[in-house]
């Protein structure tokens, strides 16, 4: 089977795209740079591809709120393309920044399939930027190819990630319907909205989401930093314990799982 | 011009981080009674918008749907009554200051299909106060406002009173050449004609200024004297450190020496003597080069930006930052920014108004403000800040020391550049203001108590995403190889880049093409602003269309200015009229050699009599909670560390990732395993006692560093940074010469070459009749380049049952340590470093560690053995038994200086008891002994002469490290005993 091709979609700003590029080849992908200028100048270009990325960054510097205007640029440029690339099969990510841009877009969590801005991405509690390693655990969930019920260290480093829904209740239905595909946890495993575990505040612990098909995944910690050993922060004590470091970081599993899927697409 | 008003804020029911942090910046600033603070985002845009545009755009870009509302206010509609017992502070840019977030409003206006009108931005907090406390004083609250939500120097703050127009149109640009007449003028004459256009030449530079133009038989034109003024200042040319020196050395009896050119004879000369094979482009660049492996070489540059960020700490520091990753990227033919590193010296935050002189900012303020600043610039850029150290004295009250550095990555088949003489000169990136207009002169003069108000010209803004498309842009044309050269436009703006690079050649340049980001600017002005985010680039002709294109399609500006060509002149036009017509010969060896006096004496200093210690638990947390050692994990956290996803070697490390690291690891090529440590060493205490001191323990740190990390020292190239206070007075300057002379002693038995470097020499700051001199301080920054990150270590002790070796010889060296800063004493035994040992020491534990022998390593500086081991039990969460008779000394030595004494070339590692033979072979000659074990306990133990000399809970060691600069509040939540 030939190797899924990814766009990984460039743009003034982003600047996660060389790591995302890397991770998705060594996953198996064909990863190919489109600047936002090209793919608006030839929209249909999208059909070629059945990934699309956002890499994390800073997208138009973040300006007005993160990925704000990146947002308004490919919804005003691609629009309901965007539905139809999901609908016909195309599988999306969106880390950090690119995550931010999705939700903006409306193409996460999409629970009525319309490009409406559900939830948001706010500023941390702590109301600053910040740069460290947390706990996740994948939830059973919409999402058509990340595994439940791993335990994974990824960086988060943002300023502006508490999710938060329009109300309590629309909040609670992000996790008991399964759009809630990734949650901050405790060293016991469990949930918390306790920084730092929970470094934003997030309320119900949520750090990553899914659509409604399960085909659009995003999150603001990085796994496109995580993908090698050698960048967990432990590296070292597992080469102790276990004589020799495993073939993948703990970031990989998105690459592998997604170009798996894609595969599997046709 | 009359505009919309739109206020954007978080409904009620949601919680407002950013009204929550100013009510804490306010009440920190003294502003007593608020019960809340909740901020509005302020937009105007023109009236030639239609009410629903305003709303339509206002519903789909400017506010969040999920937590916003807004209020629209129709152009000159009246302001809203004010609510009860509420103040509304209103932030918004000064005239003329750079305003990234007002374009990108414009760009989002386009991409919705509305019509692009002139916008604008502002914020308001509305402060309530208490019900029962007495209203707030608006007069206090807007002094406060002023420093606690603002920099006054770029922000005006208005109270009560919002925005209704959008800045009018500048006024019209004086285009006149004028001459400056100097052939009537004696030397007097001449340095005070200097002096009021803050031009900062000397005498002598200016008589040979007018003996040219007499020779010439014409006036200098203005923008020929700026231009001169720029090449020839301190910064672009270190005319002190390349003139000549009459050099008395007090500690040679007097013995005196002429050097001509100190920088040549010292520091070039180390470089030059070793002629190590992996040097590839060394001083003659932006940054110096070194090979990577066989396809590709490394680059570092570090600089200072001390005096922009003495005025405005956040604006100064991130454009630092931002001009050393222009530095990289226009290295070669452009390198690819892969790291930050930034170095800091303050006072002390806690230093008391009283001790703060008429003109300073508050140390607390000024730290705050340079690490937000290092943060909005680099991680925007998506350039990793990996590295770092902050250093603190009373002396840099007036003078922050602000060091910014950057690595970048070139083929190096692409590390030399050449411009010719029919190449386009193009301009790309930012466009050009009046920002930082004689920030290169500015810098060559000393600070004084006006310099807040008087210099804010020099002050520079940054905007990181123009930088980043710029970056991206070079790039692009960089594997196109779409250019014959490159440079940064930094000190001196255009005059210097485009200076520099013609100066083989000739340019003809038409400015009028240069793209501005207001009108009303003189030619002049155009010509040597600072204005930040801007490359010059010599393009060949048939290349320039497929250049421009590529610009284009990163949404980067780009514009021809002119041509290079053989003529040997610089000639500017505007607008077809000659603004400078100048011969590069004169301008590039036209400087007068300046030659200065300068004269070392050694201080009459004593070792303090203090009373024996026999339990320093209390003296080691003390040491703790120094500033020099606390955690910066405040600072670290603020940075992004792990963007390119080439970190393999973290700032902080241990089971809970809150140890100090020793230095970074990273591995840029994605997938390789080959790798960068990057280091750095500097201890200003040790100046105040002998400058050589200082001098040498910088680089022996940067190589402990960079050796315990596994760095290899026998792959390293290091940089030397000088900030000095003065080098006018000969006593300082004498000092200089001494430390510049340790420094390459040290680095010849070391061979280690100096790659590249930088100096800023006048750092004093006059006050009420006195001058705050900094203490002399030369940072080493060292990189090494290494086959195998996965052969690198951190400092976090691993494993129960492990043994403490420590590797080096331990001294009475107490003179200007922690130890003796917190009885409030310097002492004179400063370290100095046995050249042979360290070498010794140094290439001994490489072996060890390459060998993979150790589980940590840290080295031994700041506290001593007694801070070393508790940051490597804190990082590990393991306890220790220490007997400190096991170690190595020379001389008897009482418990305490075995505890503090800051020796140098030492390092402690953690060994598996089995591999215990296999070190001390790899150890060669250096002097080591087994100090003690790693243990399951919960604190370290400390023994001497068979008795406890301190027992502390690594709890109580944590809470003490990381107490002082614990500036969230958040450090300590989580320590447990």
């Amino acid at each position: 089977m030939s190797s899924p091709r990814a766009l990984i979609l460039r743009a003034p700003g982003i600047n996660c795209e060389r790591e995302t590029h890397h991770a998705f080849a060594r996953a198996g992908a064909a990863p190919e740079y489109v600047h936002v200028g090209q793919l608006l100048a030839d929209p249909g270009q999208l059909d070629r591809f059945s990934i699309l990325a956002v890499p994390g960054g800073f997208a138009y510097g973040d300006d007005i709120s993160s990925g704000r205007v990146l947002a308004q640029e490919l919804r005003a440029g691609l629009g309901e393309r965007l539905l139809q690339f999901v609908d016909r099969g195309g599988l999306a990510l969106g880390i950090c920044n690119g995550f931010q841009v999705l939700v903006r877009l409306g193409l996460l969590p999409c629970t009525r399939h319309k490009l409406d801005e559900e939830v948001t991405l706010t500023h941390n509690l702590s109301n600053h930027y910040e740069c460290r390693w947390v706990t996740l655990r994948t939830q059973k969930s919409r999402c058509v190819f990340l595994p439940e019920g791993l335990t994974l260290r990824w960086p988060a480093a943002h300023g502006e990630g508490r999710l938060m829904a329009k109300d309590k209740a629309m909040q609670q239905t992000l996790v008991d319907e399964g759009y809630a595909a990734l949650l901050y946890v405790d060293a016991a495993g469990r949930p918390t909205e306790h920084y730092p575990d929970n470094p934003n505040g997030s309320p119900l612990a949520i750090a990553g989401l899914t659509n409604t098909s399960g085909r659009v995944l995003g999150m603001m910690p990085h796994p496109d930093r995580s993908y090698l050993p050698t960048h967990m922060p432990q590296w070292r004590r597992t080469l102790l314990e276990q004589g020799a470091l495993p073939e993948d970081g703990d970031g990989m599993v998105v690459f592998r799982e997604m170009v798996k899927a894609a595969k599997a697409e046709g | 011009m009359q505009a919309w008003r739109v206020d954007v804020l978080v409904r009620s029911e949601h919680p407002d981080p950013a009204g929550g942090a100013a009510k804490r910046a306010l009440a920190a600033a003294g502003v007593e009674g608020i019960e809340e603070v909740r901020c509005r985002r302020g937009y105007l845009l023109a009236a030639a918008l239609s009410e629903s545009q305003v709303r339509e755009f206002t519903r789909a870009v400017l506010c969040d749907p999920v937590l916003d509302q807004f209020v629209v206010h129709a152009p000159g509609a009246a302001d809203p009554q004010p609510l009860p017992r509420t103040h509304q502070v209103v932030v918004k840019p000064r005239a003329g200051v750079t305003d990234p977030v007002a374009h990108s409003v414009q760009k989002a206006l386009g991409d919705m299909g509305l019509p692009v009108v002139e916008t604008g931005t502002y914020r308001v907090f509305d402060v309530r106060a208490a019900a029962d406390a007495t209203p707030i004083e608006g007069r206090q609250l807007l002094n406060a406002a002023r420093r606690a939500l603002a920099n006054d120097v770029v922000q005006e703050v208005l109270l009560d009173h919002l925005p209704a127009r959008l800045p009018g149109a500048a006024g019209a640009a004086d285009l006149g050449v004028h001459p400056i007449p100097l052939a009537h003028l004696g030397k007097d004459g001449l340095e005070k004609l200097s002096a009021d256009g803050g031009l900062a030449l000397d005498g002598e530079e200016m008589l040979a200024i007018q003996a040219h133009f007499a020779a010439a038989g014409r006036a200098p034109m203005r923008m020929e004297l700026e231009t001169l003024a720029q090449t020839w200042s301190e910064h672009c040319k270190h005319k002190t450190l390349t003139g000549r020196v009459r050099f008395e050395d007090g500690a040679a009896g007097g013995q005196s020496k002429v050097i001509d050119n100190l920088l040549r004879s010292t520091i070039a000369h180390v470089t030059r003597t070793l002629d190590r094979d992996f040097c590839v482009s060394v001083f003659v660049d932006n940054a110096g080069i070194i090979k990577f492996d066989d396809e590709d070489s490394v680059c570092i540059k570090v600089e200072t930006h001390n005096r922009p960020s003495a005025i405005e700490p956040f604006g100064g520091a991130g454009t630092g930052v931002g001009g050393v990753i222009r530095d990289v990227l226009g290295t070669g033919l452009g390198a690819r920014p892969i790291a930050n590193t930034d170095v800091f010296c303050f006072a002390p935050p806690d230093l008391g108004a009283a001790n703060v002189p008429q003109g300073c900012l508050s140390p607390l303020s000024v730290m705050k403000g340079v690490v937000a600043g290092v943060r909005d610039y680099g991680n925007p850029m998506g350039i990793p800040t990996v590295n770092g150290s902050v250093h603190f004295d009373e002396n840099f009250v007036g003078n922050p020391l602000v060091y910014v550095g950057n690595i970048g990555i070139l083929p190096t088949a692409r590390a030399h550049k050449k411009p010719r003489a029919g190449n386009k000169i193009v301009a790309l990136g930012g466009r050009t203001g009046r920002d930082g207009i004689h920030g290169a002169t500015f810098s060559s003069l000393e600070l004084h108590t006006e310099s807040e108000t008087t210099s804010s010209g020099a002050v520079q803004i940054g905007d990181p995403i123009t930088e980043r498309k710029a970056m991206d842009a070079v790039m692009r044309c960089a594997d196109e190889d779409l250019f014959d050269a490159i440079t940064d436009c930094g000190a001196g703006g255009f005059s210097s880049a485009i200076g520099e690079m013609a100066e083989e050649l000739g340019a003809e340049v038409e400015l009028q093409h240069a793209p501005l980001k207001y009108q009303g600017l003189a030619p002049w002005e155009v010509w040597i602003s600072e204005a930040q985010e801007r490359m010059v680039l010599a393009v060949p002709p048939d290349k320039l269309e497929r250049l421009l294109t590529v610009c284009r399609e990163e949404a980067c500006e780009a514009t021809v200015l002119g041509t290079f060509t053989d003529s040997g002149r610089l000639v500017v036009r505007h607008a077809g009229v000659v603004h400078a017509d100048l011969d590069l010969k004169f301008l590039h060896k036209g400087l007068p050699v300046r030659e200065r006096q300068a004269k070392y004496q050694p201080k009459q200093l004593r070792e303090p009599a203090l009373p024996a210690e026999t339990d320093l638990r209390g003296a080691l947390l003390a040491v703790m909670g120094d500033y020099g050692i606390c955690s910066k994990e405040w600072i670290v956290r603020q940075y992004d560390h792990e963007v390119q996803a080439a970190s393999a070697g973290k700032p902080l490390c241990g089971v809970r990732e809150d140890g100090p690291s020793d230095a970074a690891v990273l591995a840029p090529k994605l997938g390789s395993r080959r790798g960068v440590v990057l280091a750095n060493g500097l201890n200003p205490r040790y100046s105040h006692i002998d400058p050589a001191a200082m001098a040498e323990c910088s680089l022996d740190e940067a190589m402990r560093n960079l050796v315990a990390a596994g760095g290899d020292p026998d792959y390293t190239a290091v940089l030397d940074n000088y900030c000095w206070g003065s080098t006018k007075d000969p006593l300082a300057f004498g000092d200089l010469v001494r430390a510049t002379d340790a420094l390459c002693a040290l680095a010849i038995t070391y061979r280690t070459p100096f790659v590249s470097g930088k100096d800023s020499l006048h750092n004093e700051f006059r006050t009420e009749g006195r001058t705050i001199r900094i203490p002399g301080c030369i940072l080493v920054t060292a990189m090494s380049v290494i086959d195998d990150v996965t052969r690198t270590l951190t400092t976090d002790f691993k494993r129960a049952d492990s043994l403490l070796v420590l590797v080096g010889l331990t001294k009475d060296e107490l003179g200007g340590s922690v130890y003796y800063k917190t009885k409030g004493q310097l002492g004179a035994n400063a370290p100095r470093v046995d050249h042979e040992l360290g070498k010794n020491v140094l290439r001994g534990c490489h072996a060890a560690i390459a060998a993979g022998c150790a589980l940590a390593a840290h080295d031994l500086s700041e506290g001593g053995v007694g801070a070393a081991v508790l940051e490597m039990a804190i990082g590990g969460r393991r306890g220790a038994r220490v007997d400190l008779d096991a170690m190595p000394t020379t001389g008897a030595l009482d418990a305490t200086r075995r505890l503090f004494s800051e020796s140098q070339s030492r390092i402690l590692m953690e060994i598996d008891k089995h591999r215990l033979k296999d070190l001390q072979t790899h150890l060669g000659s250096a002097p080591f002994a087994v100090i003690g074990e790693v243990t399951d306990a919960p604190g370290v133990t400390f023994v001497a002469g068979g008795k406890t000399v301190a027992e502390v809970a690594i709890a109580d060691a944590e809470r003490a490290w990381k107490a002082p600069l614990d500036l969230d509040g958040t450090l300590l939540q989580e320590v447990r005993s």
